[in-house]
């Protein structure tokens, strides 16, 4: 296997006396799309600006693309692209001229043209920034990381504060990445993002790894109760089991010889939200301190 | 690609965008013009008792000069580094390949452009309104102190700004500290006018000094030779705001 283009081992973080990260490990392995999922405060935001070079560790080891962000230099920076969680362009230059500004930065950037088609932005192209919606400025952001055509692109919770239209278009966009064969650190609080985009989430919660997988097989759904619901007359009829093969025929085998129908069938098993929220529940005490390392 | 490149580069960006801001266009090129056209106005025909009488109309030129160097460096880059420090933009730029440097280097570049500018319109205004001649035969006197002046006022704007929390502060900051300074150092109020105790006051501070040194190399019979003295106290508080700079300097957003 290639060596993995992120690789983190005991990871610590503290800042005074809290610490915001406590021992993680991940992998992240070229051309694939990652998604670090947890809630406000769970360290996410300051995992990935480790990652970025903005933040010195407390412990543990780093390494990203081969080198150690801390000590990077220009050479490593030319092959990331960086989307902060918040920020303003210049309020007075266009759409282009912003993308400009910044191709002078880099050595071998992506043709102009190419950037704003894909991120979406070809009608605005010669708008200044100030007159974009909040969803085009943060596609604008997404362009602005990948101007420089990078291998690694860092997101920092793209979409935080879209309504469902603008979220599915930064999605749209941010799909496409995959198709250009980058490799993606997408950090997120919702599920839902991270099922849609990415082919492997790790959840946080509290400094601490909590679960990892695919988002089909996350949090071992496979093993948990599933749910049986079919109606009897008026009477909802639900039933959970862990044996989810044998109560079935049992119950439609029953069904079926004494010749009725079970209306309404229905299986399911918990959501991915479902199994999200009970991962990341946290301890009635330890709630003022993720507040805090949220900010 | 050369370092000099990279800042001619980013100077045209910070030059598209300074001309777009209408703030900054009224504050740094309308107002000193403004603000000249007042003075002058109001004390035609008057003469100012300093180096044995200088008409009023004279002697306004080199002090709003003073004050629009002092304006498009000093002012400017302390404003337009905090609104750019609390937008994310400098912790942004951080992540790039570009040297950090390039990024200050280009808006000191923006603010000396803007400098020599209106250097160029308030001396065209005052000769062809008011007959004032301009110091060719002192040309290299000139620039050396508008050099010594304009990257002092850079470094003091640049330190300035680790002050400064936020953007909404920006020019209630900047304002409470130049305006005192500007009516103190006989820049608005002619000098003959002023107590002595405020003037000696004001010689502590860089206006005054940077005033006195424009004046001298600007003004016909004011000495002509480059006022070593003052350009000296410039460049102390020009040090000091760069050891400071260097020191305060954020990158990343102070709010938020």
């Amino acid at each position: 296997m290639a060596e993995p283009v992120i690789s983190i081992s005991g990871l610590r973080k503290s800042y005074g006396d809290h610490e915001a990260v406590r021992g993680i490990d991940l992998e992240v392995q070229a051309g694939e799309v990652f998604a670090f999922l947890g809630p406000n405060g769970a360290g996410k935001t300051t995992t990935v600006e480790i990652l970025e070079g903005y933040r010195r560790r407390s412990d543990g080891e780093v390494s990203v693309l081969g080198e150690d962000p801390q000590r990077a230099g220009r050479e490593w920076r030319e092959r990331i692209g960086i989307v902060l969680q918040s920020g303003r362009l210049d309020p007075y230059l266009t759409v282009r001229e912003s993308l400009g500004l910044y191709a002078g930065y880099y050595r071998a950037p992506r043709p102009l043209d190419e950037v704003i088609s894909l991120v979406g932005l070809e009608e605005k192209a010669d708008v200044r920034t100030r007159k974009l919606s909040g969803g085009q400025q943060r596609r604008l952001d997404v362009g602005m990381a990948l101007v420089g055509d990078p291998e690694l692109l860092f997101l920092d919770e793209p979409t935080t504060g879209f309504d469902p239209s603008a979220r599915r278009q930064a999605w749209d966009v941010i799909a496409g990445l995959r198709d250009l064969g980058k490799t993606v650190f997408l950090t997120t609080h919702y599920m839902d993002e991270a099922q849609r985009l990415a082919d492997r989430v790790t959840i946080i919660a509290g400094g601490e790894i909590v679960a990892r997988g695919t988002p089909e097989d996350l949090g071992d759904r496979e093993s948990q109760p599933a749910t049986i619901r079919y109606r009897e007359g008026e009477r909802e009829v639900r039933v959970e089991t862990t044996t989810l093969v044998q109560t079935l025929n049992e119950l439609t085998g029953e069904a079926l010889r004494a010749g009725r129908d079970l209306d309404g069938l229905e299986v399911t098993r918990p959501s991915l939200e479902d199994v999200y929220l009970e991962l990341t529940a946290p301890p009635e005490e330890s709630a003022p301190a993720a507040e805090e390392a949220s900010r | 690609m050369s370092a000099l490149t990279l800042v001619a580069h980013q100077l045209r960006y910070d030059q598209k965008a300074f001309w777009r801001n209408p703030a900054a266009v009224f504050f740094t090129v309308m107002f000193p013009v403004v603000v000249f056209l007042i003075l002058a106005v109001v004390f035609d025909g008057s003469t100012i008792a300093v180096d044995g009488g200088v008409e009023a109309t004279t002697y306004y030129v080199p002090a709003i000069m003073a004050l629009s160097v002092i304006s498009a460096t000093m002012q400017t880059l302390a404003m337009t580094l905090v609104i750019a420090r609390e937008d994310g933009r400098l912790k942004r730029g951080r992540g790039t390949p570009m040297p950090a440097w390039v990024f200050i280097a280009g808006r000191v570049g923006n603010s000396i452009v803007v400098a020599v500018m209106m250097l160029a319109l308030l001396a065209a205004i005052g000769g062809a309104l008011y007959s004032v001649p301009f110091p060719w035969e002192r040309l290299p006197e000139l620039l050396l102190t508008l050099i010594v002046g304009a990257a002092s006022f850079c470094c003091l704007g640049i330190a300035l700004t680790a002050v400064i929390p936020s953007q909404d502060a920006a020019a209630a900051i900047v304002n409470a500290l130049l305006l005192p300074l500007y009516f103190l150092s006989g820049i608005f109020i002619p000098e003959d006018e002023l107590p002595g105790g405020v003037i000696d006051f004001a010689n502590h501070f860089p206006v005054r000094p940077f005033f006195e040194a424009f004046f001298s190399v600007y003004v016909p019979g004011a000495g002509g030779a480059i006022a070593w003295h003052e350009l000296i106290v410039v460049a102390i508080w020009g040090v000091a705001g760069l050891v400071l700079a260097i020191r305060f300097f954020r990158w990343t957003p102070r709010g938020g």
